[in-house]
């Protein structure tokens, strides 16, 4: 196995600056605003052309806004979300929405459930062909030899493009998702829990399919997701979130023998083995999840983390680069020595 | 328990089947499986493979149009006494007195099983008094008790609370402590902790471990997860489509599976300690709707190993292979 990410001399196709997303808390007759969710707060990171970069984090950690804030779902309350085309870098958060739809073009969703996100009045020929009618690409005729091509690229049988997705199995609507969100050729493809849906024999079709559409295609895609063997099976780095902040990110490989950032050895920790010779000691974090609407001062995890001091609980830590490519937000990240997983090789 | 070597539980050619105007779902078809008592049997299976609707056998609340076809369920009861479940009144006063007192249960969503209008205190103190002749003040006490013994912080305050003021892993945790309220022998966990982030499933998982070595409860462990399988079992069963199609000790399972789709099972998931980026084996197709199930070995059409001819056209028995194991599959017969 090559490290696909020594080539990394690539030209960054997204770059997330002070990326922030605050909502507020609104209560009494007046609707006044009485606190902040500060969903999203301060995220920097950049994708690179053709690499996947995958955020991790438990629910509430802001993964979702983040991922929804870049393809301006949602307007960001400040930040940056420069996307490189064709030589020409736009802000996505600021740009006005006349010039949103064509930028759109460039950045297309894969979702969770298959089955909420397909339109079951819809055939697969609109559903796919919709991208293109919207962006008004082609002619009839061509628009449906297109929907024919990406049905075959994702494995799907062109004749059944008359068909209802009710017909189809939760793989299968997967795949009908994913060609409907590379019937534009995207640049950017953002996949928010793509497989956490679907059971798990069909889980490796489908992660088998995303990389092998990225080899042949040359995408890129921002990935979001919980599960971490997942994760670790698809990225080339990872971003590690914990209450809105990134914690953590490093060349996936890195990240997962050598974690750097307490949070995520704890989180690495968690994820039960799929082997019973290896019941090792866990680390079980005590308490919960923080309030993002309540953070705790200094660094968000210090009440969860035996490793905090003095210094944590009343400075809140920087993401700063500690080697190259791999950046931690941690006071003690180069005096602490982590535990991590192994790859195995067998 | 004295050298009581007998089972817990004992499972015996369950069906259980829904008659729809559509036609006959067999979720269930033809189970058999043993539950030791203080140990911890996984059963594992995709979406479909029928995992849950036998736990709702078990305690007889499988829902209409759906009912128990055939089989035997029978339970050791602590007195030594042995009950057939499936010959029980769904509702009757036996049924109602092992239903939460022999035997607890823990649902997957802990959401959406507490009643949003009363407090989580109200529904334990409930199941304490439906089970024991108690005071209701020695109720709430008992309630507070199993509140702490589930590490919830300040369970004095916490009973008088709703349960969407608990966070998702606290509402776990008072779904556990009602179904301990009433110190049951065998503790059903469905799906127990799929909703859960990963640190809280591990909080989750030790709580459950660490209340089963100070009762010594024996706890079925329903998921699809195989690495909370492997991380929690000692005996595992693997369903497909209502069948069991291998069971074992945990270690064989893992080490030695023994039925193709145990096999293809382990092969398909994306491990955490394994190289990035390499293809992953897959299981060809998806799980057939229940309406369109395969004639012979429900698993023949998505299987490398298939023999034309016979896994098409015949059944294969649940057979012993070896020590404590058990495959359903013409390789081995």
């Amino acid at each position: 196995m090559t490290n696909r990410y020594a080539g990394s001399g690539k030209s960054v196709l997204l770059d997330v600056k002070g990326l922030k997303k605050y909502f507020p808390i609104r209560r009494g007759l007046l609707q006044k605003t009485v606190g902040l969710v500060k969903a999203v707060d301060d995220v920097t990171f950049f994708v690179k052309r053709g690499e996947t970069l995958s955020v991790v984090g438990e629910s509430g950690c802001g993964k979702t806004t983040t991922a929804r804030c870049i393809l301006r779902a949602i307007t960001p309350t400040a930040g940056q979300v420069l996307l490189s085309d064709n030589g020409e870098v736009l802000d996505v958060a600021t740009v006005p929405k006349s010039r949103l739809r064509s930028l759109r073009r460039q950045m297309q969703m894969i979702f969770q459930d298959p089955f909420s996100s397909l339109n079951p009045r819809m055939t697969l020929l609109d559903i796919v062909g919709e991208p293109l009618l919207v962006h008004g690409v082609g002619n009839a005729q061509e628009r449906t030899d297109r929907v024919m091509e990406m049905l075959r690229l994702v494995g799907l049988r062109p004749e059944y493009m008359r068909r209802y997705p009710h017909a189809f199995s939760g793989g299968q609507r997967q795949r009908i998702g994913i060609a409907r969100a590379l019937a534009l050729n995207p640049r950017l493809v953002v996949a928010d829990e793509p497989v956490s849906a679907l059971d798990v024999s069909v889980q490796a079709q489908i992660l088998n399919l995303l990389l092998e559409l990225q080899e042949r295609l040359g995408l890129t895609y921002l990935f979001v997701a919980h599960d971490l063997s997942v994760v670790k099976h698809i990225s080339d780095r990872v971003a590690v979130m914990y209450v809105g902040r990134i914690v953590e990110t490093a060349p996936a490989e890195e990240l997962f023998a050598s974690p750097k950032h307490p949070y995520t050895e704890a989180l690495l920790s968690a994820v039960p083995k799929p082997d019973p010779r290896l019941r090792a000691d866990r680390i079980i974090l005590q308490g919960e999840v923080a309030d993002p609407a309540n953070t705790p001062s200094g660094c968000h995890f210090h009440p969860r983390c035996k490793y905090a001091q003095a210094i944590c609980r009343e400075k809140s830590p920087v993401l700063e680069e500690i080697a190259p490519n791999h950046s931690v937000s941690c006071h003690r990240a180069t005096e602490l020595s982590l535990r991590g997983v192994a790859s195995s090789t067998a | 328990m004295q050298n009581d070597t007998r089972p817990l539980l004992s499972v015996r050619n369950l069906r259980t089947s829904f008659f729809q105007d559509e036609g006959i779902t067999k979720a269930v078809d033809g189970a058999s499986f043993d539950v030791s008592p203080g140990k911890t049997l996984g059963i594992v299976g995709e979406s479909g493979c029928g995992k849950s609707v036998t736990a709702q056998s078990i305690l007889r609340i499988v829902d209409r149009p759906g009912r128990i076809v055939e089989g035997e369920i029978v339970l050791t009861r602590a007195d030594g006494s042995q009950v057939d479940l499936v010959k029980l009144e769904a509702n009757g006063r036996e049924m109602r007195s092992i239903r939460g007192g022999d035997i607890g249960l823990v649902f997957q969503e802990p959401m959406t099983s507490f009643s949003p209008v009363h407090t989580v205190g109200a529904q334990l103190i409930e199941a304490v008094l439906l089970h024991n002749a108690v005071s209701k003040k020695e109720a709430r006490r008992r309630g507070v008790e199993a509140l702490r013994s589930v590490g919830i912080p300040k369970p004095e305050r916490r009973i008088d609370e709703y349960s969407f003021e608990l966070s998702g892993g606290l509402r776990q945790r008072a779904m556990i402590a009602v179904a301990l309220s009433c110190d049951p022998r065998l503790l059903i966990a469905d799906e127990p902790t799929t909703a859960l982030d990963v640190t809280t499933q591990a909080q989750i998982l030790d709580l459950l471990r660490k209340l089963q070595r100070e009762r010594g409860m024996a706890i079925m462990l329903i998921t699809h997860n195989l690495g909370v399988v492997a991380e929690m079992a000692d005996d595992v069963v693997v369903m497909y489509l209502g069948r069991v199609v291998e069971q074992g000790s945990v270690d064989d399972i893992f080490h030695d599976p023994k039925h193709p789709y145990t096999r293809a099972l382990l092969q398909s998931i994306p491990s955490i300690d394994a190289v990035p980026r390499l293809k992953l084996a897959t299981i060809s197709g998806s799980i057939p709707h229940p309406f369109n199930r395969p004639t012979g070995c429900p698993f023949h059409p998505r299987c490398a190993a298939s023999i034309a001819g016979r896994c098409d056209t015949e059944v294969p028995q649940l057979q012993a292979v070896g020590d404590g194991r058990k495959v359903s599959c013409f390789l081995y017969q």
